[in-house]
């Protein structure tokens, strides 16, 4: 029914360590999930200072796509509404919206105040790479790979998307986990076909 | 791919508690915004659409957020015969802020995480009708109602689903309204879309449902066509400069339909009333070759509804149709935006085939839907 389809690179950024294409690439142990992304934004040197005005969440996602989408030629390959990104977590914006509403005790901060919905994720990681393309945030008690793949297949199969980052991006307090998959129509030398199975099979740290 | 109806709807609102009610106070004219001074949500006096106290009151099993998406979920069932218990029938929810008004009442409770997860109120409404399927949820700021709407058109188109039932709903609490304030985005007066003098936005309260089928023997009925999602790539809380973003989404809903843009009847815009917004749809609108086609805003009557807002004005699109209406804009007099437009300002009562509904929010996302008779 589908056009083949291809996760040709996969991120993953849980329990203060960050695997790219499941391989060990960053870890920082003993350290609070601040200090830790903060560590990783260095050791990646992304040199973003937007970076540092972000939320937890936003960061978590930005490091995410940055090994995600480290040396792939995606700006000569694709068209900017070619490339989208579909997000799901199980917490939504909490973590932002706990420190808006602490803050706002005293003064109300607009810098706080817009990151209190999670498609603000979705934003930074496409302003980052102008990926002007789809995008969608939906919540879900536990990642569900078989909606997402769908949901991505028919952004692909119809043509709306050439690529999309999709995943998992989930963050509260010292609570947190990042499991970005890229999507494209084309093979590489490390992909391996875009199926639920595959992507729980990564999600879960299984071998495929 | 299939095509996809609109079966039923129903808006919760300050105003009323079916679409017809609804409708028939908007052609009057009749706002839900008006003038509150409440110490519990805003230091100072506002303007917004809000239900009054003693309506949809929290209790030990629903809160004001569930109960406005059952009341409204159950009325729109009540008037079709779509089966929520249907293994062919699909939930899904759109909101942006839920249950946050927990953070103020139970602030300390271990659970509070849980209970206001939106996954734990999707829960809780789905077991209310016993829908069998996983509820979906939807929170993509102030678009999330035109994205489930979306959601539920390609689940249906591919056969995934038969039926969707898509529900929003949003809350106005001082989390809300202090964020807005702190972004000096609110006015002071009721709300002018698009108008010389707009100086910001109205909240507002409600839930809207629409209830979405494949099953031709609703052929009939008005046609969920096209719909499209983009992202400005340009700023966290400000829209495009240029407006390309939101014309991309509305060029693609309208391919989508098979429509082309003079096929299209009238607009109902986004038209929050800010200075940013409204010239940035002014832009949008002109690229797409639809600066004489009339637009509107809904924002007027009812304030900006957040999670709700796409569904409760797409529903007056419905219903602008299927009554050949074109509802006015509410607060507006003088174009104030500096692309030509031509917003509705009086009551028109034209034969009406085609719409164009667009919403835009933070994070920079843009949607766009073709509604058709």
């Amino acid at each position: 029914m589908t056009d083949n389809l291809y996760i040709t690179s996969y991120a993953t950024i849980t329990d203060n360590t960050i695997y790219g294409n499941g391989d060990a690439v960053f870890e920082n142990r003993d350290t609070d999930t601040a200090e830790f992304l903060l560590s990783a934004y260095q050791f990646l040197e992304v040199k973003y200072p937007k970076f540092y005005k972000m939320d937890g969440l936003s960061k978590l996602g930005l490091l995410a796509s940055e090994v995600l989408l480290k040396g792939h030629p995606f700006a000569e390959r694709y068209k900017e509404n070619e490339m989208g990104i579909v997000l799901t977590n199980a917490n939504a914006s909490l973590d932002a919206d706990i420190k808006y509403f602490e803050g706002a005790k005293t003064v109300a901060s607009p810098a706080l105040f817009v990151y209190t919905l999670p498609n603000i994720v979705i934003g930074e990681i496409s302003i980052k790479n102008k990926f002007k393309g789809e995008n969608a945030f939906f919540v879900f008690e536990q990642f569900d790979a078989a909606f997402v793949h769908q949901y991505v297949a028919y952004l692909l199969n119809n043509n709306i998307l050439q690529a999309c980052i999709c995943g998992w991006v989930d963050l509260l307090q010292e609570n947190y986990k990042a499991v970005l998959f890229l999507v494209e129509k084309s093979e590489n030398n490390i992909s391996v076909p875009f199926t639920p199975d595959n992507m729980n099979n990564i999600y879960q740290f299984n071998k495929i | 791919m299939n095509n996809v109806f609109v079966v039923a709807d129903n808006i919760t609102s300050p105003i009323g508690y079916t679409a017809a009610q609804n409708f028939e106070q908007v052609v009057k004219g009749n706002s839900g915004v008006k003038q509150h001074d409440d110490a519990d949500r805003s230091p100072s006096p506002f303007y917004a659409s809000l239900f009054s106290k003693d309506q949809f009151i929290a209790n030990d099993n629903h809160t004001k957020f569930e109960q406005l998406l059952i009341a409204s979920v159950a009325d729109a069932l009540k008037s079709c015969d779509v089966n929520a218990t249907d293994k062919k029938t699909v939930l899904i929810i759109s909101t942006t802020k839920g249950n946050i008004s927990m953070l103020e009442t139970a602030g300390d409770d271990p659970g509070l995480a849980d209970r206001i997860a939106l996954h734990t109120s999707a829960k809780i409404v789905a077991e209310n009708f016993g829908f069998v399927n996983q509820p979906l949820i939807v929170s993509h700021a102030c678009i999330s109602g035109l994205v489930a709407l979306i959601t539920g058109l390609r689940l249906l188109q591919t056969g995934q689903y038969e039926n969707a039932v898509v529900v929003g709903a949003d809350v106005i609490t001082r989390f809300v309204l202090s964020g807005f304030q702190s972004f000096q985005a609110i006015s002071a007066a009721p709300c002018k879309p698009f108008d010389a003098t707009r100086d910001g936005i109205n909240l507002g309260e409600g839930a809207g449902t629409v209830i979405l089928s494949s099953n031709p023997k609703y052929a009939g009925n008005i046609k969920l066509a096209g719909g499209s999602i983009s992202n400005d790539a340009n700023h966290i809380s400000g829209p495009s400069k240029t407006g390309e973003e939101l014309f991309y989404a509305i060029d693609a809903a309208l391919k989508n339909a098979g429509l082309s843009p003079g096929e299209i009847d009238f607009i109902s815009a986004h038209g929050t009333a800010t200075a940013y917004n409204d010239e940035m749809e002014a832009k949008a609108i002109n690229l797409a070759g639809m600066q004489n086609i009339p637009v509107n805003s809904l924002k007027g009557y009812y304030g900006h509804t957040l999670g709700a807002s796409g569904l409760i004005e797409a529903i007056i699109a419905i219903h602008s149709l299927k009554q050949n209406t074109i509802i006015p804009t509410k607060g507006f007099n003088a174009l104030g935006v500096t692309q030509p437009i031509n917003v509705a300002a009086l009551l028109v009562q034209t034969n009406l085939t085609n719409c164009l509904k667009t919403a835009s929010g933070f994070g920079g996302c843009n949607a766009a839907i073709i509604l058709t008779k």
